[in-house]
């Protein structure tokens, strides 16, 4: 437990890309796990419990995301992340 | 006596209102930079988790009093605000470096969110960049609670005034009270801002964007706040201020009064016939354009049907959308463009590359013309929906004679393949072009010849004649609809229209400018399409045109070469027209 990791590839589908508001909702959704959680985008790694992190992936419509779950609860945390990105986070 | 200034900003919610001003002072929190001494380093921390505390309470009763007087769904602006407030990486790397380098918190804070803003700002995203003001306006209560200031109390504003402030967060905006505060000015900020929004939902009318103004303004002036062209106008003359009251009053009149005309036909009062028809992008804004007396649908833009749920609609979804729109038009008709999108969202995995310039990119029928597979589906759905025969078919951005014969090609294979298939269609289904770039303008000649009508697409004719983005704010200026190249190119394009016997209407946001209706009509345009709001104010400027008349006129408007007194003819001819009346839009 905890040697291994999971991770995924997502793309960012709403207009508006993961401005401060669903930068918020995956913060809020992330910070209920105990796994240490990273995005990547091109070569920046940040920390998926910091909304500030999140929004300096300025991560605009259409870009691609690599979510990297470790620890415990990843399975799940990672399953209820991707489907939080296919949701565009309820926006257009 | 202080003079008039007219300060230009960005209208961000719309109305008038004018008052004293209520200054909100810049607040520059001067932060000083401060070595600690080792004993002191504990504390600093503690001082600084204190103020996070503080500024987490604030921030919480600001949400409770928003979901309660404007709309539970804006509170979720203030949840990002409080993450941002307890981001645990920004808290640890000040906590490690108040520990490292011993210096103040307010310092160490300041210069960590700086940081991080400047990512953001670097986005090319504006919508994303408009977020920074949210960290700001967090990082900007938190230094406050650190240094001991309050930002002034907005309740405690003593008479009705107009808040001017270099910026305003959301937080400010639930503290003003509608009877203090009548409308506000920021020099910061964008149309999207949160503030922009809340200022929409509360009525309040707002410009945004004003640059450096409020060195000019001191706390007592008096502005006026014209929210709808984002307008400041600073110690404005008694004239200047009962020309707004007026047009306070006049707006009310006149839409009562301009909403009784749109059962009248759009025509000169010499009996020339102007159709006066809508633009839409919905199909829910048919019952729109038929309220306020639309002759028609000039422009559907198809792509809606895509932007509406980020993928391709099917041939299903198109034909049961395009029927509806000529179902509810019939007989009046309908003409439905062509899917204008960017090849990233028309050919879906096909590309996944990023244009530098898309404006001048790989989009609309260019698009179309290289995934036939994809254009066709579309073709085939709006020639089964033509069997009434009030349908019509436009192609966008064509550039010149060899793509529209290609476009044609296409059009004329799904025509086969439906007959062949025994599935009726209007045989004689008109097909039209938008004439938007300027190429096409000046083959307008051999375009004739090739199709049954033309719609001239004024915003994209002008950016690409005058070579202006003109959301790019440095250059917008240059963005001049009555230059008088645009206008010899409007003229060019309806001359070689009727020379070749088809009608040529326009269906840019010129259509809905008060100031070029006679110019047009004069000009021998056929058509208008308009968003429906505007074809009340639209009709009845047309129905005051004598056409002979408007065509002298348009005559020496076009021997006109300078810009502005282009622009002062039409004024003058407006003002002619109906007195000294403001020229109003509806919206």
């Amino acid at each position: 437990m905890g040697v291994s990791l999971v991770e995924r590839e997502v793309q960012i589908k709403n207009k508006l890309g993961l401005h401060a508001r669903p930068a918020a909702m995956v913060v809020k959704s992330v910070s209920r796990f105990k796994s240490e959680i990273r995005f990547i985008k091109d070569d920046l790694v940040v920390n998926g419990k910091s909304i500030l992190s999140v929004m300096g992936l300025a991560a605009e419509k259409g870009s691609i995301i690599k979510i990297r779950v470790e620890g415990e609860d990843e399975d799940q945390a990672l399953e209820e992340l991707v489907g939080l990105f296919e949701s565009k986070f309820g926006e257009e | 006596m202080k003079k008039e200034i007219l300060l230009s900003g960005i209208p961000a919610s719309p109305g008038i209102t004018m008052g004293e001003v209520f200054l909100l002072d810049k607040e520059e929190i001067g932060i000083k930079k401060r070595r600690l001494e080792k004993t002191e380093v504990e504390k600093e921390i503690q001082r600084f988790e204190n103020a996070l505390q503080r500024t987490n309470e604030e921030l919480q009763v600001i949400k409770e009093r928003i979901g309660k007087r404007i709309d539970p769904e804006q509170t979720k602006i203030f949840d990002a605000q409080l993450l941002i407030l307890e981001d645990e990486v920004i808290k640890g790397e000040v906590e490690r470096r108040i520990r490292e380098e011993k210096i103040n918190a307010e310092w160490i804070y300041k210069k960590t969110i700086e940081k991080t803003v400047n990512s953001i700002s670097s986005s090319r995203d504006e919508y994303l960049k408009e977020r920074v003001y949210d960290i700001e306006a967090v990082s900007e209560r938190l230094l406050s609670n650190l240094l001991g200031k309050r930002r002034i109390a907005l309740d405690k504003i003593k008479r009705k005034a107009v808040l001017m402030a270099h910026s305003l967060s959301p937080g400010d905006l639930v503290n003003i009270r509608k009877e203090k505060i009548s409308g506000f000015a920021t020099e910061v900020g964008g149309g999207t801002s949160h503030v922009a929004l809340l200022a929409k939902s509360l009525g309040f009318p707002a410009v945004v964007g004003l640059k450096d103004a409020l060195r000019r303004i001191d706390r007592g002036d008096f502005v006026i706040i014209d929210g709808d062209r984002g307008l400041v106008i600073l110690s404005p003359t008694e004239k200047t201020v009962y020309q707004y009251e007026k047009r306070q009053k006049d707006l009310l009149k006149q839409k009562r009064k301009l909403f009784r005309l749109k059962s009248l036909p759009g025509e000169t009062e010499d009996g020339r016939k102007i159709e006066i028809q809508a633009n839409i992008e919905l199909i829910e804004d048919i019952e729109e354009a038929l309220r306020y007396g639309a002759e028609g649908i000039g422009l559907y833009r198809t792509e809606y049907l895509y932007l509406a749920k980020s993928e391709l609609p099917s041939a299903q979804e198109q034909k049961k959308a395009y029927q509806t729109i000529v179902d509810k038009m019939y007989p009046n008709p309908v003409i439905l463009r062509t899917f204008d999108l960017g090849g990233d969202k028309f050919a879906g995995e096909k590309t996944d590359m990023v244009e530098a310039n898309p404006f001048l990119g790989w989009r609309a029928i260019r698009v179309c013309l290289d995934v036939p597979e994809l254009f066709k589906v579309q073709l085939r759905a709006m020639l089964e929906a033509s069997v009434r025969g009030n349908l019509k078919i436009m192609f966008p951005m064509v550039s010149g004679v060899e793509e529209l014969k290609e476009a044609k090609s296409v059009l004329d294979q799904v025509k086969e393949e439906l007959e062949s298939q025994g599935i009726g269609f209007d045989q004689t289904i008109e097909l039209g072009i938008m004439m938007e770039i300027p190429s096409a303008c000046l083959m307008a000649d051999s375009l004739a010849t090739e199709c049954d009508f033309f719609s001239i697409g004024t915003n994209d004719l002008i950016q690409y004649t005058l070579a202006v983005d003109r959301g790019n704010e440095r250059v917008a200026h240059f963005y001049q609809s009555f230059h008088p190249s645009v206008l010899r190119l409007i003229k060019q394009t309806v001359e070689a229209a009727h020379r070749n016997g088809i009608w040529v209407g326009l269906c840019g946001e010129m259509a809905a400018n008060p100031l070029a209706t006679v110019l047009l009509v004069g000009m021998g345009i056929d058509e208008l399409s308009t968003s429906p709001l505007s074809i009340p104010q639209i009709k009845r400027i047309v129905r005051s045109v004598n056409f002979s008349q408007a065509k002298e006129f348009a005559q020496k408007v076009l021997e006109t070469t300078d810009l502005q007194h282009i622009k002062r003819l039409l004024e003058e001819d407006y003002k002619r027209r109906f007195g000294a009346e403001e020229i109003i839009c509806l919206y």
